[in-house]
């Protein structure tokens, strides 16, 4: 019988070790978080959990009834610990792929891919992190709070959601040490003209050396302008529908304004993290 | 173990001989993948389609699941051929594997003149890609006929001396008459075949799933129809068939080998598990070594008559 987590063994060049692979995971946990989001933890083999914040990985899901999700799903990743074997995901049920992540139970192998792209970076003139998210790309910042702390950054993380306890990672960017800001639909504390004098205020007062956000539109055309004004970089996390998750496709490309040209990159390869300026 | 004949996996295509017959199918293929294990094991290295100009390729969304495959309508994005000859080509020629660039062109001319242009050295052979259904509207290609596929690869034929490949499309409803235009032209060898055209439905917002309508259908849905040409190709043409469409496990290989093909393209298969390629040139060492089949000529075009019943 085949021992669980483990790397499909493939030949790799002389000296040299994948910077990817795809693993047999086992099903430590898969629940729900709270009515719209649910996290999945896996036992995961030392090889795959060399990871950086914003980095993703291709879950094959496996198939609902009635359903047939064919290619793999890409996934960022929520929480890893190689010194234990962990690797989590927080997810929301959308479509044929997550329905099928809905049905794995603990003990159940489960076959990923990665890990894949590039992360963020946090240059060391970054000293004062602000994280702006909504939804489920809180998910894809949580691991931001961890390295942040562990490089001695300063992180205030506004967390936004339509409702106050659909609020994603609250507790989490806490235990990292992060201040944390609630946002939400309810109180109009979420629209870009109630976060606007809220986020100049703090750079105002030099609390914000760069930004980061994932997950929202509206977000990042506030970050864009906010930048612009006061000089400030940033980070976002994007999104598109891949294929192979590799590079190879070039399914995924997006639209980037660099300069004055407008160019197409793969979300999966040249990301999925980007300058906030240069994201369309 | 039964080790006592030593395996010989060489695939021979015309006069190429190739160290196994896997290798990648055109589109699915990338220095990418050598992230993922040594490419140089693969049989030879078969490129993403370049065009002569750069061209962006289609909107997205360029891919959507369907069962068992997936339909993409990626539209060949292309660097052009300065690009390919300044910046691909020396990466590629550094591996030891043989390089088998694939070309296509909207007019028989462009195509032509590119053919010249990618035939350097360091490239091993080329591929004419006469059959995507994502570059002409309604999927249309050289390939749908016998009449332009000769006079297409007629004159890439004469504007190169490395072996030519043509890559074949299921959507023609000749497949034999095409085949045979291609080889009569001066194709060594055929590549069985492209995607198929299809298109997807999103119910609830009416819109179609891709964004350029309809595109191209891979993967294990479409494998027999990829089987049934490359058989009918084998049978009709006396130049090496190679098998591409839907192949992802030993199983396959073996069906596309004993149908007549002389080697196999893996494409969709490695979308879902990178590491396939190298994992079938293993197991089809074993199947081999456990039968005591010493070549794959064993093994080409082996298919026997049907156990068919017959009616009074």
């Amino acid at each position: 019988m085949t021992q669980i987590p483990t790397v499909v063994s493939v030949p790799v060049p002389q000296g040299l070790r994948p910077r990817c692979s795809e693993a047999t995971c086992l099903v430590r946990s898969n629940t729900p978080v709270n009515g719209e989001y649910r996290r999945l933890v896996l036992e995961a083999p030392e090889a795959i959990l060399d990871c950086q914040p914003g980095q993703f990985f291709q879950l094959l899901c496996p198939a609902p009834k009635g359903e047939h999700p064919f290619l793999r799903r890409p996934m960022s990743i929520y929480g890893y610990d190689k010194a234990t074997g962990r690797l989590e995901f927080l997810y929301k049920v959308t479509g044929a792929g997550t329905r099928g992540l809905a049905t794995l139970r603990p003990g159940d192998a489960f076959n990923v891919l990665g890990p894949l792209g590039h992360g963020f970076s946090m240059p060391i003139e970054w000293q004062n992190l602000m994280l702006v998210a909504r939804g489920v790309g809180l998910a894809t910042l949580a691991p931001l709070a961890q390295m942040a702390q562990e490089k001695g950054r300063k992180l205030t993380a506004i967390c936004s959601a339509r409702r106050p306890e659909l609020a994603m990672s609250v507790g989490l960017f806490e235990s990292f040490g992060a201040e944390v800001i609630v946002v939400h639909d309810q109180d109009g504390s979420s629209t870009p003209e109630a976060l606007r004098p809220l986020i100049e205020s703090r750079i105002a007062q030099g609390m914000v050396d760069a930004f980061y956000t994932c997950g929202s539109s509206r977000l990042l055309r506030l970050l864009q302008d906010l930048g612009d004004t006061h000089g400030i970089p940033g980070e976002i996390a994007m999104e598109q529908q891949m294929a192979c998750g590799l590079g190879m496709c070039q399914a995924c490309v997006r639209s980037f304004r660099v300069g004055d040209r407008i160019i197409q990159r793969r979300v999966c390869r040249e990301g999925p993290v980007f300058p906030i300026a240069e994201a369309i | 173990m039964k080790d006592l004949h030593p395996v010989d996996l060489s695939a021979h295509i015309g006069t190429l001989t190739l160290k196994n017959p896997i290798m990648p199918a055109s589109g699915t293929f990338s220095e990418d993948l050598a992230d993922v294990f040594d490419l140089d094991v693969l049989g030879a290295h078969v490129l993403k389609t370049i065009m002569h100009g750069t061209r962006t390729g289609n909107p997205t969304p360029r891919v959507c699941d369907m069962q068992s495959g997936m339909i993409n309508a990626i539209g060949i994005p292309s660097k052009g051929i300065d690009h390919f000859r300044d910046e691909m080509l020396p990466y590629w020629a550094a591996f030891k594997s043989p390089l088998v660039v694939s070309i296509s062109a909207h007019s028989v001319d462009e195509f032509a003149r590119l053919c010249g242009e990618v035939s350097l050295p360091g490239v091993t052979a080329i591929e004419a890609n006469i059959s995507c259904p994502n570059i002409e509207a309604d999927g249309n290609a050289f390939a749908m006929r016998p009449d332009t596929t000769h006079e297409v690869v007629t004159r890439l034929r004469a504007e190169t001396d490395l072996p030519l490949w043509a890559k074949l499309t299921p959507n023609t409803g000749e497949p034999v008459e095409v085949a045979r235009a291609a080889e009569a032209a001066g194709a060594d060898a055929l590549v069985t075949a492209n995607t198929m055209l299809g298109m997807s439905i999103d119910i609830g917002s009416r819109r179609p799933r891709l964004g350029n309508v309809m595109g191209g259908m891979s993967g294990p849905a479409i494998k027999p129809i990829a089987l049934r040409m490359t058989y009918q190709c084998a049978r009709a043409c006396d130049i090496p068939v190679i098998g591409c469409g839907g192949i992802a496990t030993l199983d396959d290989v073996l069906e596309f080998l004993i149908a007549g093909a002389r080697a196999v393209q893996i494409g969709t298969a490695t979308f879902q598990s990178p590491t396939v390629m190298a994992r079938l040139i293993t197991e089809l060492h074993g199947w081999m070594t456990e039968r005591g089949i010493a070549t794959l000529d064993e093994i080409i075009g082996s298919i026997e008559a049907p156990e068919a019943g017959v009616f009074e």
